[in-house]
């Protein structure tokens, strides 16, 4: 019994601190959902009163929401695909036995997913700058006329996508260069023997065997997509015409800006189902294919 | 009701025996927190060295807030205990700090000093910073809406000087979209914008909200004429269906004669003169806000100082804001930032005094109206725009859309109905 | 030899994917030694006609981003002993020592694990707000002090730990707390190193949070007074991009040295996501 002792003594400080600022926080914020926690009551707690799901009903009638959602979801529907494909073909790259200095390349395709997420977001903002942005400046010379990046509510959504494909791709990369190291290179050669092309190889032995970590990899990304915040923050402040509000952004501007607490829990809480659906699906998905 | 004057006298007393007998003794040294927002907060910096030199032993630590971060900061800053001593607050913003009871009552330190003083400011601007009948900031600059027009398009649709009714306006915009050879609208009322139908709704001796803030009152017989103006605008062609974002650059756009009226506000003095070349300064003009019947009434927007109940000091507090509002001080800022003073006799020296072009907005200060002091205004009034907008794209009738205004504007207003009602049932 | 154009085609994909994740960086860096103004002319320079260290000297002189470099350097660096000292001992005994209600409690962290940190941003602020939290490094620094993923992380390693030298130990007459430290510790070094790497790359580059907790002004990390700059300074190119660089170089350099730690327990966090 000496042992449990031990035990508990060393996993209750971080148990407790996990506990105290995580999970009291989260059934807390079920609880505000469920009132209409606001300015007034920020004054005087008198002033809070318990309206049951009011809130939600509220949320899903403010056509802002709505719009919040669908931004968040082009956001993924059209992020995660390419993030995957941009990482997938410069793990490919990387792999490729023809690859020279490859620690170079890997460090340098690396480098924007360990930079500042606000900084970065700054530099991007120049380049993508109408009149003075490269990007503009590039796209002239193959005679594109300039775009209004940031300000064309057509556009705000694909430049962020943009941004977080940079920022993002390398960390994917390096999942998909171990799933790749773990092939076994005598199907690569019993494929090469049948004569098949680059291609055919990369479709029937590469893309099989790498199945289930591209599937994790996905999973992975669009619940991390669904957390967009901060690109919009410093790039375009959830303009323009609220075209780049997201989920999370609706929620800090209710709770933060306007502090209606209750709504923004409930925000919160609607934000943490659809989660938390992904990620079932990926247990499932996993158990089934016996990787958990 | 009546017991109140003798009482505020006597706070004035305390007020001032605690600035006259507590302030110049101090050795040791204050540092006073300020927050001021945007080109405000970075231009002020400027004019603490005098301040300091002439109260010594404060320090004035200026924290400057971007525009669009600030709100949120300031809740913030409200929850976590950590406002400063002074703050620029929106005069929109006020009764939402006041509900909070965050805002120093200042009656009582205005009614002792010589520099701060209702009768030098413009009314409408004054009447903003009193909620439920507690003066909660000190006016610092004001903002109201009015038009910007082509003065060279005008006179050759036979308007030599501005229209002052809305009688005046209508033909006036009619004119101009007559006039050979014009390809854009008369007018540009942003649609993204609530101020231009907000103003003419001011314009109106209905109130916007009734039953002491609890309800909507955009069924008024008031409210729903300026919207059929409103509406009528658009109706007739003689302003485009558009926002400001979707409109290039704008400035370029008036310069080409693209429209010949634009409701906006006092920054765009500054910006007219940068943006459109030397050559063409005369072609541009100001004039108040038309009304139902001569001039109208306009917003009372800006920025007051306000002094938060927190401060550890708040006599220092107050020394900075009377310095902030003398008039000298107040003309230096006017010329620093282009804003506009509170005070009339800011108004009789330069830059002001000697500005052609702001001298519309000294006429229409005299005139400016508050908006309904409740926390809720602001999103009431995006709610009133996004209905109007509605409207002008032909989905609503004027009444459909005052109704519907009137629902929105109730169900936001839903808490406070709550909270009144409580009260009352408090105290039979 | 007819390997060539394929070599080439690799490597020349390789060189313009560096491009793409390295120009911006670049770019970056040499905006940041132009001169006031420079950078917002047509064509967009790529070079500075004459660097220089102005656009540095503003932002240290006055906007004060040495203090805020000396926050988030502290924030960091605090944020990293703290989840040592937490994870690394919950780490190693989920993994190695028995105790009543283990697996249960380490089933609850694993649900921990799928909810979004933002669901218990509003209460904690309220919460951290009575406890006399707000607006200090406290406020940021108690709610990072340990993480699921922290405590997952030590825990894969700690598995392979063999079982036979802590019994050995235990024979002994060892206490539990001196195996800890005098077996168990040097084992997990390299694992430490991993997690320091993270959580200091993590609580340098954390935005949301610090943005909420810290409201006064000298208090803010280099994101949150970045974030704050670019709201007031955005036709400053130079300005902003020396503070881009000042945020952003010091991580960078972490990474590079410490690439091995970072990437293995980047693997080790999504294999079991």
């Amino acid at each position: 019994m000496k042992g449990g002792q031990a035990g508990w003594a060393f996993v209750a400080p971080a148990l407790a601190v996990i506990g105290l600022f995580f999970l009291v926080p989260t059934m807390a914020a079920l609880a505000l959902s469920l009132t209409d926690f606001d300015i007034y009551a920020l004054a005087d707690l008198r002033n809070l009163r318990f309206v049951g799901f009011r809130n939600y009903a509220e949320l899903l009638a403010n056509p802002l929401f709505w719009q919040a959602l669908g931004n968040t979801l082009y956001f993924v529907v059209v992020g995660v695909p390419i993030s995957i494909a941009v990482s997938l073909a410069a793990a490919l790259l990387l792999e490729s036995r023809l690859a020279r200095f490859r620690s170079f390349f890997r460090t340098a395709l690396f480098a924007p997913v360990v930079t500042t997420l606000v900084a970065v977001a700054v530099i991007w903002r120049y380049l993508l700058h109408t009149h003075y942005g490269l990007l503009n400046y590039a796209l002239g010379a193959l005679g594109v006329s300039p775009v209004d990046w940031l300000g064309d509510p057509h556009w705000a959504m694909p430049a962020i996508i943009l941004f977080a494909v940079w920022k993002n791709f390398g960390y994917n990369m390096l999942i998909f260069v171990a799933g790749l190291q773990t092939i076994p290179e005598d199907l690569y050669e019993a494929a090469r023997m049948d004569g098949a092309s680059a291609l055919r190889r990369f479709w029937h032995v590469t893309l099989p065997a790498l199945a289930p970590v591209l599937l994790l990899v996905s999973l992975l990304t669009v619940a991390g997509y669904l957390q967009l915040f901060a690109e919009p923050y410093v790039m375009t402040q959830g303009g323009p015409q609220q075209s780049t509000v997201s989920v999370l952004y609706f929620m800090f501007e209710q709770g933060f800006k306007w502090w209606n607490l209750g709504t923004a829990s409930a925000v919160a809480f609607l934000l943490f189902v659809m989660i938390l659906a992904v990620t079932l699906i990926q247990l499932a998905v996993a158990r089934r294919r016996g990787a958990l | 009701m009546t017991a109140r004057p003798p009482r505020r006298a006597l706070l004035a007393q305390i007020g001032a025996a605690t600035l006259a007998g507590c302030a110049p003794a101090r050795k040791d040294g204050v540092v006073l927190k300020f927050w001021a927002m945007g080109r405000e907060g970075e231009v002020v910096q400027t004019l603490m060295p005098a301040f300091e030199r002439a109260n010594p032993g404060i320090r004035v630590d200026v924290q400057q807030l971007p525009w669009s971060a600030a709100h949120a900061k300031l809740l913030t800053g409200f929850a976590g205990g950590s406002l400063p001593d002074v703050c620029e607050v929106g005069n929109t913003w006020l009764p939402e700090f006041a509900a909070l009871r965050a805002l120093e009552p200042l009656d009582a330190l205005v009614a002792g000093s010589r520099v701060v003083r209702a009768a030098d400011d413009f009314p409408g601007i004054w009447r903003t910073n009193i909620v439920d009948g507690v003066l909660c900031g000190a006016p610092w600059y004001v903002d109201t809406r009015l038009l910007f027009y082509r003065r060279d398009l005008l006179a050759k649709a036979g308007f030599p000087v501005a229209p002052t009714t809305w009688a005046q306006w209508m033909a006036a915009m009619q004119a101009v979209k007559g006039l050979a050879g014009s390809s854009g609208y008369p007018a540009l009322l942003p649609l993204n914008e609530f101020e231009p139908l907000l103003t003419l709704a001011l314009q109106q001796d209905d109130p916007l909200l009734r039953d002491g803030g609890g309800r909507g009152n955009f069924r008024s017989a008031g409210f729903r004429r300026a919207l059929a103006f409103y509406g009528e605008v658009f109706r007739r062609g003689l302003a485009p269906l558009e926002s400001s974002t979707q409109i290039g650059n704008l400035y370029d756009e008036f310069d080409r004669g693209s429209f010949a009226f634009y409701v906006t506000g006092p920054w765009n003095l500054g910006e007219f003169r940068r943006r459109l070349p030397a050559a063409r300064q005369d072609i541009w003009m100001t004039a108040p806000m038309p009304g139902p019947a001569g001039p109208g009434a306009g917003i009372a927007g800006g920025s007051s100082l306000a002094v938060f109940r927190g401060s550890r000091d708040k006599a220092a507090a107050w020394r900075l804001v009377e310095y902030l509002s003398q008039s000298q001080v107040q003309s230096r800022f006017s010329a620093l930032t282009g804003d506009l003073s509170p005070r009339r006799d800011a108004w009789s020296a330069p830059p002001l005094a000697g500005d052609v072009k702001a001298a519309a907005f000294r006429d229409q200060l005299e005139r400016v109206k508050p908006t309904p002091q409740v926390p809720e205004w602001e999103r009431i009034a995006t709610e009133m725009q996004l209905v109007a907008e509605q409207m002008v794209h032909g989905r609503l009738s004027v009444d459909q859309a005052a109704a519907e205004i009137d629902r929105r504007a109730d169900r936001l207003l839903e808490k406070r109905r709550w909270m009144l009602a409580r009260r009352a049932g408090a105290t039979p | 030899m007819k390997r060539w154009p394929a070599t080439l085609l690799v490597n020349g994909l390789l060189v313009v994917a560096a491009g793409f994740a390295l120009l911006p960086l670049l770019w970056m860096l040499s905006v940041s030694f132009m001169r006031p103004g420079e950078a917002d002319s047509f064509p967009p320079p790529l070079i500075p006609s004459a660097p220089t260290l102005a656009a540095y000297r503003t932002l240290f002189t006055q906007h004060g981003m040495g203090r805020y470099f000396v926050n988030s350097l502290l924030l960091a660096s605090a944020a990293t002993g703290l989840s040592l000292i937490f994870n690394v001992a919950a780490g190693y005994a989920f993994a190695k020592l028995r105790f009543a209600g283990r697996d249960r409690a380490f089933q609850l962290l694993l649900v921990v694990l799928v909810i979004p940190g933002q669901v218990a941003m509003i209460p904690l602020f309220l919460m951290l707000k009575t406890m006399g939290l707000v607006n200090n490094f406290g406020g940021v620094l108690a709610p990072a002090a340990a993480g699921v993923f922290g405590i997952f992380l030590v825990r894969q390693y700690a598995l392979s730990i063999p079982d036979e030298l802590l019994e050995a130990a235990r024979v002994d007459g060892a206490g539990e707390f001196r195996i800890f430290r005098s077996i168990v510790l040097p084992i997990l070094l390299p694992i430490m190193v991993t997690l320091a790497t993270f959580t200091f790359l993590g609580t340098w580059n954390d935005f949301m949070w610090p943005l909420i907790v810290l409201n006064d002004e000298r208090l803010y990390t280099l994101p949150v007074a970045l974030a704050s700059l670019s709201r007031e300074h955005v036709q400053d190119s130079e300005l902003m991009m020396a503070g881009a660089v000042v945020t952003v170089f010091p991580v960078l350099l972490l990474f590079v040295v410490l690439q091995r730690y970072y990437v293995q327990g980047l693997l080790a966090g999504s294999v079991k996501g």
